[in-house]
């Protein structure tokens, strides 16, 4: 614990040698032992702290991988709550353990022959009808997406909604690891996204339309005379190049049409 | 976390000092701007990238006497960890066509590309498959797709704008004649792109783009990319992932070719020995060397093993001087630590400020003077906050937005940001946030040529562990490019050089041999060893505390 320090002198001209920052430690337990850690840490950095080398349950250190999904409890509560390692602080009294893999299915499948059609999802993973509606899952997602009604989106066959649901997992698991149904929601999300974005959504005509033209040689003069170009050339065309304002909209077209497929090229 | 009372009472010197700051504001009067010679010096004298003190000439190996980052010349002038002259050859644990190093976004392409062109892949990843900067790449990924406004030329020139004009400009015009490919490639894989109804890509500028042509899914790119790509590489045979089994040495063969690789079993200790027809390095970045105790964007493995690796073989190494670095990363709380603030707050008139809450920068000047500037006066000015975690930082004035703008600001214009503090109980409308910069990207790395190859017949890399392409500076939406251009090509070479190779001849670790009589001649001492593998995090007091050093050390 911190001693008493001299009152905070706000008058004073402080350098940063002058202060001390502390905090107080506060008593976590790791699959049942005590460790006492800055209060402020999270999880992650508790468990480092604490003196663990974290080798698996670590990832990106920042919310996105799902590497570290953990379930705690926390006292006088008989909930297991969840949480990322790596997002989440501690709290005084806090039981963790750590779900490093969960030894979930994966169907394989050719995306190129499979179609979008309304049980597709129940074709590839049948144990989608064993949902039971309990909303566990939902209630185990640390990035607070509805797996339930993305799930009750693949049972219905709509394929788009359950992709749009799931869009922001982060396949760490934790709804798969305590669904009672055993489903493995994180899969039946992305097999919907892969799809919606395949099938259900229009392909961008103008990619093909420019890979034609890299195709077809359309900027080979252009990119020689670039690679040829030495610094002083370089930067002034650099400098002297036509930027698109931030402000202007998808059909802005630039008035120097230097080494540009020819205006009405790419018009229907 | 709120802030501790330490932190509470300093921000009453910010508060103090606000109203006075908001009324020379809204005078329009700014901290004064220095001259282009006052910013050249306190960039020469305080960026990172130019700080002599931080560099050493290198003792060893191909680029022997060029000055590098500490931290880089640490892992190269380093020992193996096997003995290579009593370590067993002999036996072979997994035999692949093709082995790439590194599951993140680029060594996953190769893959599938060298599987496409019919080789069996083995890919040995560090951690999880999918665990690498990739996933954490939140802004978009650049290719000109756009033929009424677009073309490789406007992209080329602004890489090399960016990159000071010092880019490889083959990789380059790689780079950008491939990007349109590498975005219909992943739209058949199945990625969701936000699009128009049409199925026309939604696109928007990055920093130094004369176009809009960052193609994004939401704001999690990268995240969306890895998913999509790593699905794929579990619905194919023929290729298998090793997790947890990072690549400790190259194996050279008696004929020059590169041929396989030691691993190392992260949880069971134990070496395995690959042998392959050939090798695709990409292993990524290096942010976990925290150069110069910067803390860092990147992820957990970020170690720059592969640069180690190659390095020892004979590889030579480009831009190593060069590391990107972003001004304002959060400092506080902790778990926030390295995360992107967006430069919009200062675009608003949100003031830096010192311990004294005073101001000591224009605040919307170049990043590099930005960057800079913070850093003497935490430094050498000894006049910033420091953190309970040991780490010190500025005060980037949230709050004073809400004046100039009017209530509600702060959370309108960045609801992003304002929930992440919200869920440390830090409210940014009403408490400024603890920034300091943050080590981002590797501008640097292995040389490669524009069909991936490198020095040594065998050996392919792709993505941040070369070097070249982005010459001194990468710009936002290029480095996802990189990775799945020269992934893919890698991948496809790679993939043709095997099957035309007619014998690697046999495996040796000569060249880790010779590396060591070098390091031996520099006098180098026994006990440094790379690659590191992994950031020790574990807190000194423990550490003083132990019998053994940790895991990964008990070699």
């Amino acid at each position: 614990m911190a001693e008493a320090k001299p009152e905070f002198d706000e008058h004073k001209k402080l350098t940063s040698d002058e202060v001390e920052v502390t905090e107080e430690l506060v008593p976590i337990y790791v699959m049942g032992q005590r460790y006492d850690v800055p209060a402020s840490l999270t999880i992650q950095k508790a468990l480092e702290y604490a003196g663990y080398f974290l080798i698996r349950s670590c990832g990106c250190r920042a919310g996105i991988c799902g590497a570290c999904s953990t379930v705690y409890r926390l006292p006088g509560s008989y909930r297991v709550e969840i949480g990322l390692a790596c997002q989440t602080v501690v709290v005084p009294h806090m039981h963790i353990s750590q779900i490093p893999f969960f030894p979930a299915i994966k169907a394989k499948y050719d995306i190129e022959e499979l179609k979008p059609e309304a049980d597709v999802l129940a074709q590839v993973y049948p144990e989608i009808y064993k949902c039971m509606g309990c909303n566990t899952c939902t209630r185990s997602c640390p990035m607070d997406i509805p797996v339930m009604e993305y799930m009750s989106a693949a049972i219905r066959g709509d394929i788009e909604r359950c992709a749009e649901l799931s869009f922001n997992c982060i396949m760490c698991g934790l709804c798969a690891a305590r669904c009672p149904a055993e489903n493995v929601q994180y899969n039946v999300g992305i097999l919907a996204r892969r799809l919606t974005a395949r099938y259900l959504t229009p392909q961008a005509r103008h990619v093909q339309e420019m890979l034609e033209l890299v195709e077809n040689g359309a900027f080979d003069e252009c990119l020689d005379e670039l690679q040829k170009a030495g610094e002083p050339e370089l930067r002034k065309l650099y400098s002297s190049r036509e930027v698109e304002p931030v402000e202007a909209d998808e059909f802005w077209k630039p008035t120097d049409r230097h080494c540009l497929a020819a205006l009405g090229a790419t018009d229907d | 976390m709120a802030y501790p009372p330490d932190l509470k009472n300093l921000i009453k010197l910010v508060e103090k000092t606000r109203a006075k700051r908001i009324e020379q504001a809204k005078q329009g009067i700014d901290f004064p701007k220095t001259t282009l010679e006052e910013q050249e010096e306190i960039v020469r004298k305080f960026h990172p990238d130019y700080k002599e003190d931080g560099k050493r000439a290198l003792a060893v190996g191909p680029n022997k006497g060029q000055r590098i980052a500490h931290e880089f010349a640490d892992i190269l002038e380093a020992y193996s960890r096997i003995d290579p002259d009593k370590f067993d050859l002999s036996r072979t644990d997994y035999t692949c066509d093709v082995l790439v190093i590194g599951g993140g976004g680029g060594g996953t392409a190769a893959a599938l590309m060298a599987q496409e062109a019919g080789a069996n892949v083995l890919i040995a990843t560090k951690l999880r498959h999918g665990d690498a900067n990739t996933i954490m790449a939140e802004g978009g990924i650049q290719a000109a797709t756009k033929p009424d406004k677009d073309s490789p030329y406007y992209h080329y020139l602004d890489v090399v704008g960016g990159g000071h004009f010092k880019n490889d400009p083959e990789l380059v015009r790689t780079l950008v004649t491939e990007a349109p490919y590498v975005i219909s490639w992943l739209e058949k894989l199945g990625t969701m792109f936000s699009k128009f109804p049409d199925g026309r890509l939604q696109t928007l500028h990055g920093g130094g783009t004369s176009r809009k042509r960052m193609h994004s899914a939401g704001d999690i790119t990268g995240c969306e990319i890895m998913r999509v790509i790593r699905d794929e590489a579990r619905n194919r045979d023929r290729i298998t992932v090793l997790e947890f089994s990072p690549a400790i040495e190259l194996l050279i063969s008696d004929k020059g070719f590169c041929c396989g690789a030691i691993l190392y079993n992260l949880e069971t200790e134990e070496y395995l020995v690959v042998r392959a027809r050939a090798v695709v390095l990409a292993t990524g970045g290096c942010g976990r060397l925290h150069v110069r105790g910067f803390m860092t964007t990147n992820h957990y493995g970020a170690t720059a093993d592969g640069i180690a690796l190659a390095y020892r073989a004979g590889v030579p190494l480009r831009f190593m001087y060069s590391v990107q670095y972003h001004p304002t990363g959060a400092v506080f709380p902790e778990q926030a630590e390295g995360i992107l603030i967006t430069e919009k707050f200062r675009g608003a008139g949100s003031h830096l400020l010192n311990i004294r809450g005073e101001q000591f920068v224009f605040e919307r000047g170049p990043r590099d003077v930005t960057s800079s500037a913070i850093i003497r006066e935490c430094e050498e000015r000894r006049l910033g906050v420091p953190t309970p975690t040991g780490r010190v930082g500025v005060w980037l004035d949230s709050p004073m937005l809400e004046v100039l703008h009017g209530e509600g600001f702060v959370e309108k214009e960045f609801p992003g940001k304002h929930i992440l503090f919200e869920r440390f109980n830090i409210n940014i409308s009403k408490e400024p946030m603890l920034i300091y910069p943050t080590l981002h990207y590797q501008n640097g790395g292995i040389a490669i040529n524009k069909d991936a190859t490198t020095t040594i017949p065998g050996l392919f890399a792709a993505g941040e562990v070369t070097g070249g392409v982005h010459g001194e500076n990468r710009l936002m939406g290029n480095s996802l490019l990189d990775i799945l251009v020269f992934g893919r090509i890698a991948g496809k070479n790679v993939a043709a050089f095997a099957a035309e190779l007619e014998d690697t001849g046999k495996p040796t670790l000569d060249h880790v041999q010779k590396y060591h009589r070098e390091l031996e001649e520099a006098q180098i001492p026994r006990s440094k060893i790379s690659p590191q593998i992994l950031p020790d995090y574990i807190s000194d007091k423990v550490k003083r505390r132990r019998l053994h050093p940790s895991i990964l050390e008990r070699i």
